[in-house]
């Protein structure tokens, strides 16, 4: 297991069919993005068509785990027991990815070190044998 | 047409109160008393009244609400689909195309909060105290496209409105330099408009800078005093036409412009929109919207006399007065430190009221019911002469928007 970050009491990912093949690739360590297969437009989070061209037909392209923050936030208030605060929530911008963004957090660094275009890269915390949630901190 | 333009003839509000202190009050008893009240404010009877709309995902439905009151026949019930207060302005848009278009004659617009009975928006839902689930966490059934979306945002601690609204405003920050002064100006002016509004929550407790510095942080860049009260409370808006208004004892407000607006990709706003336009990620995403609203009303930002924003968090403001066209893009800060927004020398007096930030936050629809006060020459800060009135609906969400002359 991991290094932890968060405790278990986090709010868990709620997926549907459609997003549920994002979290069985993280379990496996693998950080995917949709891809559309007619176009090649890439979409997070998943969604059943294509908003260009419409396609229904998908498949899944892992990145590299490289990001930036794009933005961020330092909370001050705990969403679960014996959770340490404050936390950083971010926008992180992923490289190689067609130029999505995701919704992470970035650990591994004072709160108030984090700034917008920091480098980061991809830490996964294993919350359980089943999932595994993908986390940024500052590139090494 | 002729004669058919929506008009604003009534408002009605019941007590406001921190959320939790109507407990002996149901929700929907709060709608019906804010609903006569308007009624009775219009000159009206509820047996004039045949349609009902609201927003923000209402508990409290038309048609129970039609029955407890006793409407003769309900030919208008309807919702907004717009997220949370984005869609109070768009509520009030909806009965004015009913009453224009002949569906409905008279329609209230209501809405009844009562969070210490149900959740705190504020919160998310979440109870951090309450002990975790002994189960190993694994990944859950989203059993709605708003929960399969929010899935993204939730195992990241993405819950709480106050974080949310932060990134946009975080990034318009690290962009054109804005800074936690400008928000802290902005919370100032609107609780010095609320000491003089008797209905204001916040109306007895004055706030100076220093006071906003000394309030928690709870989201960074957003401090307590940042973020919108949590309220109980209810109010409403009585719709009609204005031939019909001509006969009633208030003067008519005329519904000068109403407008809907999502930007592509917007969805739940911050909560799931990290991949919008990198041009509208920092604003309030209601510049388009707010383009389509002047065109039809035929009047520029230069025209309104006073306006009341929707103030869920400071910076959502600041962004909304660049989507709006009162300064450029950037530049919202030091619009507010001008102290344009003040109340009575500002060139653009904003929530008179007090805002959701100090008078109450029942999702908007109090600004829409002030924005009514001020063309009337009944607001707390009345701003003499005042002729357009600009009303916002909650930004950097999918949002609506409302011009209102005075007739």
């Amino acid at each position: 297991m991991s290094e932890r970050f968060f405790p278990d009491g986090m709010p868990q990912p709620l997926a549907d069919t459609t997003s549920l093949p994002f979290w069985e690739a993280a379990a496996e360590h693998r950080l995917v993005v949709q891809r559309c297969q007619d176009c090649g437009r890439t979409r997070l989070p998943p969604s059943p068509v294509c908003s260009e061209c419409q396609s229904d037909r998908a498949d899944w392209q892992e990145v590299s785990g490289l990001g930036e923050v794009y933005s961020f936030t330092i909370v001050h208030r705990p969403l679960a027991a014996d959770q340490s605060l404050p936390f950083v929530i971010a926008v992180i911008s992923l490289e190689g990815s067609g130029g999505l963004r995701m919704i992470s957090n970035v650990v591994g660094i004072e709160p108030e070190a984090v700034e917008i275009a920091m480098p980061g890269e991809l830490i996964w915390e294993d919350m359980s044998e089943t999932l595994a949630i993908p986390r940024f901190r500052p590139r090494s | 047409m002729s004669g058919r333009k929506a008009c604003i003839v009534g408002v009605g509000e019941t007590e406001y109160a921190r959320w939790g202190k109507i407990g002996d009050v149901t929700e929907h008893a709060l709608a019906c008393q804010a609903i006569q009240r308007a009624v009775t404010d219009a000159g009206l009877s509820m047996q004039d009244v045949d349609g009902l709309a609201s927003f923000a995902e209402d508990r409290n439905e038309a048609t129970f609400l039609a029955a407890e009151l006793g409407l003769p026949s309900l030919r208008f019930a309807n919702m907004v689909w717009l997220p949370g207060g984005g869609g109070g302005c768009a509520a009030v848009g909806n009965a004015a195309m009913a009453v224009e278009t002949g569906q409905a004659e008279v329609v209230v617009v209501y809405r009844s909060l009562c969070q210490g009975q149900f959740f705190r928006f504020g919160t998310g839902g979440v109870d951090a105290s309450a002990p975790p689930d002994p189960a190993p966490p694994t990944v859950q059934p989203a059993n709605s496209l708003m929960l399969a979306s929010m899935g993204f945002a939730m195992p990241y601690g993405l819950l709480m409105a106050a974080a949310a609204y932060a990134l946009p405003t975080r990034r318009h920050m690290h962009l054109y330099g804005t800074r936690p002064e400008h928000l802290g100006l902005l919370a100032v002016t609107f609780r010095e408009h609320a000491s003089r509004n008797p209905r204001a929550v916040m109306g007895k407790k004055p706030m100076t800078l220093d006071d906003y510095y000394a309030s928690p942080m709870i989201a960074d860049p957003h401090r307590l005093f940042d973020c919108c009260l949590e309220s109980d409370g209810a109010c409403a808006v009585v719709v009609t036409t204005e031939e019909r208004a001509r006969d009633l004892s208030r003067r008519p407000v005329e519904i000068l412009a109403s407008e809907q607006g999502a930007p592509q990709g917007y969805a739940f706003g911050p909560f799931t929109n990290a991949n919008v336009a990198d041009e509208i990620y920092a604003t309030g995403g209601t510049e388009e919207m707010a383009n389509r609203l002047w065109g039809k009303a035929g009047l520029k930002p230069s025209d309104v006399d006073v306006a009341q924003i929707y103030d869920h968090f400071t910076g959502c403001v600041l962004m909304q007065i660049e989507d709006y066209g009162f300064c450029a893009r950037g530049e919202g800060g030091p619009f507010i430190e001008s102290g344009a927004l003040s109340w009575k020398d500002g060139t653009l007096p904003t929530n008179t009221h007090g805002g959701s930030l100090s008078e109450a936050y029942i999702h908007g629809l109090n600004h829409v019911v002030e924005g009514v006060r001020s063309l009337r020459g009944e607001s707390t800060s009345p701003v003499e002469g005042a002729e357009v009135c600009l009303v916002t609906s909650g930004a950097c969400v999918p949002s609506s928007a409302l011009v209102l002359g005075r007739k």
